[in-house]
């Protein structure tokens, strides 16, 4: 494959990125986490971010039954009101692919399947393209990739930027998004530069975290990541997606989540479309602030399914 | 220069202010204002039941005999604290020897409850005769989460008699204490922290019976509720508010410096009764037998 930049190509537009001001982030973060939702404006926030779910299980020792009751939550996520949204995605592993796509023949449900040695992505690049070829084979609507973290932390740019290149080209019509795993990143200007390189190497979304490495989805990550879709969208009007995902567990950090990409990017990216939670204990939340909303009642995860 | 102790609400094994931010000022019974008060508010109960949910669970997998001696500690932390809380009771009018009264019969019903801890069990339990080849038992487990209101007219002896009996049997409690005389129910809570009690087994909260209670009994995690008199209105509409999860509500109205109102089944009051069936093989053609 011919690659995209030379070397210092590559570094030259990594360098032009803005230097994040650690400060006044947190600043911004703490103004968002003081907000608070109300009302009808509270209960569309918790329709909205039930749709822009990936529900997730990515347990070793996960089984087709296992997934199989996981694609039919995706569908039925509370009986008592069957008019809620459903969630837009299912994430699984490659091996379970199959059994997710069968599962939701019937529905809009996309099936996304990690990739790329997830989640640590130590494989050589032959496998990871194996990897991929496989989900895509038994009909992934999605990819979720995870980056080689330890050329990036090399300095080996070009080798991350052709394997997201690569893999994308592999995708077709599949939706690319790029995992960074920002615990494992050290700084919010290591994140910015990330951001950059997989927008610049194609990724359709680019995601925080795999959910196995704390911290995960924190909010300084994520306006980072959101800053530099902001930028890449104003030089080129091309929108890119966002997924924030690990430890996002209750439906108030999920709130704050959007008012945070309202403000930073927009009502157009308020959709799952374009903005997606990986997560597998919100919904239950989200459900229960729901039925709080609507009953006036404090509720119980006794009467909510379990994930 | 004298200041006024502020008390704050007891939840999840801290004390925290209140999610409102608002007090309110307790008075001796001559008028003169002798401390600070957290007034609860719904936000309050809210994290307080999320709390007890946390530690049910761990609190009722504890060995009997283990809770037996946290709650024999509880009676030691109260005789070292013995002086507060007489002078406490004084505070709010009772004369003095009727303080070192409640004082000690408080202490004494701890001890009371703790005996019981690896008791109740055996008492409230059975094997049943039935007419199949089952081994058929009968036993008692904690209901979860008990919110409570406290007897508005004693200050330390209610609030005991009312919470130990739901805690030596497994459950954990959700208490708004008595309004006016709020001192020793946070004075206990200071005990309770000190005394291997894990945090949220107990939480106490400080406020308005009639802002807090609605929510509490509302509560969908709250599985049961034990009422002291408080006003009817009031018993009524918590009573009415637990029907949606079918909470059991147990009223009381007693005299709790009478030791007749101790007893097995203040425990049973918030216990479950589980039966299992257990198949047992036809021997040798004979009768089944266990």
């Amino acid at each position: 494959m011919q690659p995209k930049y030379t070397p210092q190509e590559l570094l030259v537009r990594l360098k032009s990125a803005p230097p994040i001001d650690q400060i006044g982030t947190h600043e911004r973060i703490s103004k968002i986490q003081s907000r608070s939702l109300k009302g009808p404006a509270k209960l569309h926030g918790l329709r909205l971010a039930l749709s822009m779910i990936d529900l997730t299980t990515l347990e070793g020792k996960d089984t087709p039954s296992k997934v199989r009751q996981l694609c039919i939550k995706a569908q039925h996520l509370h009986g008592i009101n069957p008019d809620l949204p459903k969630v837009a995605a299912v994430c699984v592993y490659p091996t379970m692919v199959g059994v997710a796509k069968k599962a939701l023949e019937n529905s809009t449900i996309k099936v996304a399947a990690v990739s790329t040695a997830f989640p640590s992505g130590q494989a050589p690049f032959e496998v990871k393209k194996l990897d991929t070829l496989y989900a895509l084979e038994h009909g992934a609507d999605e990819i979720d990739m995870v980056i080689s973290r330890g050329h990036f932390l090399a300095g080996e740019y070009n080798y991350v930027f052709d394997e997201i290149a690569a893999i994308k080209a592999l995708c077709g019509s599949a939706r690319l998004k790029v995992i960074f795993e920002t615990a494992e990143l050290d700084s919010l200007d290591q994140v910015r530069r990330i951001s950059d390189l997989a927008i610049a190497a194609g990724a359709n979304f680019i995601k925080t975290s795999t959910g196995k490495i704390q911290p995960a989805a924190t909010f300084p990550v994520v306006l980072t990541m959101l800053g530099a879709i902001k930028d890449h969208f104003d030089k080129t009007g091309q929108m890119i997606g966002m997924k924030p995902a690990g430890g996002i567990s209750s439906a108030k950090i999920a709130l704050q989540h959007l008012l945070l990409v309202k403000e930073v990017l927009g009502e157009a990216w308020l959709t799952n479309e374009w903005y997606r939670f990986g997560a597998s204990s919100l919904a239950n939340d989200l459900l229960m602030q729901y039925q709080k909303q609507l009953t006036g009642k404090y509720q119980s995860a006794a009467y909510f399914s379990i994930d | 220069m004298e200041i006024l102790k502020t008390y704050k609400l007891y939840i999840g094994g801290q004390f925290t202010r209140t999610e409102s931010g608002r007090s309110y000022q307790i008075q001796s019974a001559s008028g003169q204002a002798i401390a600070n008060a957290c007034l609860g508010s719904k936000k309050d109960i809210r994290n307080a039941v999320q709390a007890a949910r946390k530690a049910q669970a761990s609190w009722a997998a504890k060995s009997a005999f283990n809770r037996s001696q946290i709650i024999y500690r509880i009676a030691e932390m109260l005789e070292t604290r013995k002086g507060q809380f007489i002078e406490e009771l004084v505070l709010l009018g009772h004369s003095n020897p009727a303080a070192v009264a409640e004082v000690q019969s408080s202490i004494d019903r701890c001890i009371y409850y703790a005996g019981w801890a690896d008791k109740y069990q055996a008492l409230s339990s059975s094997v049943n005769p039935v007419s199949s080849p089952h081994f058929n038992f009968s036993v008692p487990e904690p209901m979860g989460v008990i919110g409570m209101v406290t007897c508005q007219e004693t200050a330390l002896i209610g609030l005991i008699s009312q919470i130990l009996p739901l805690i030596v049997g497994g459950n954990s409690v959700v208490v708004i204490a008595n309004t006016t005389k709020a001192l020793c129910a946070i004075s206990f809570a200071e005990v309770l922290a000190t005394s291997d009690v894990p945090g949220g087994v107990v939480n106490i909260l400080t406020g308005e019976v009639a802002e807090m209670l609605p929510t509490l009994a509302g509560h969908m995690d709250v599985n049961a509720l034990s009422l002291a008199k408080i006003e009817d209105h009031l018993s009524r509409n918590a009573q009415e508010a637990a029907v949606d999860n079918l909470k059991r509500c147990q009223l009381y109205n007693l005299d709790y410096f009478d030791s007749k109102n101790q007893g097995l089944h203040f425990i049973t009051d918030f216990q479950e009764i589980k039966t299992t069936w257990h198949p047992i093989e036809q021997i040798a053609g004979g009768a089944a037998g266990y």
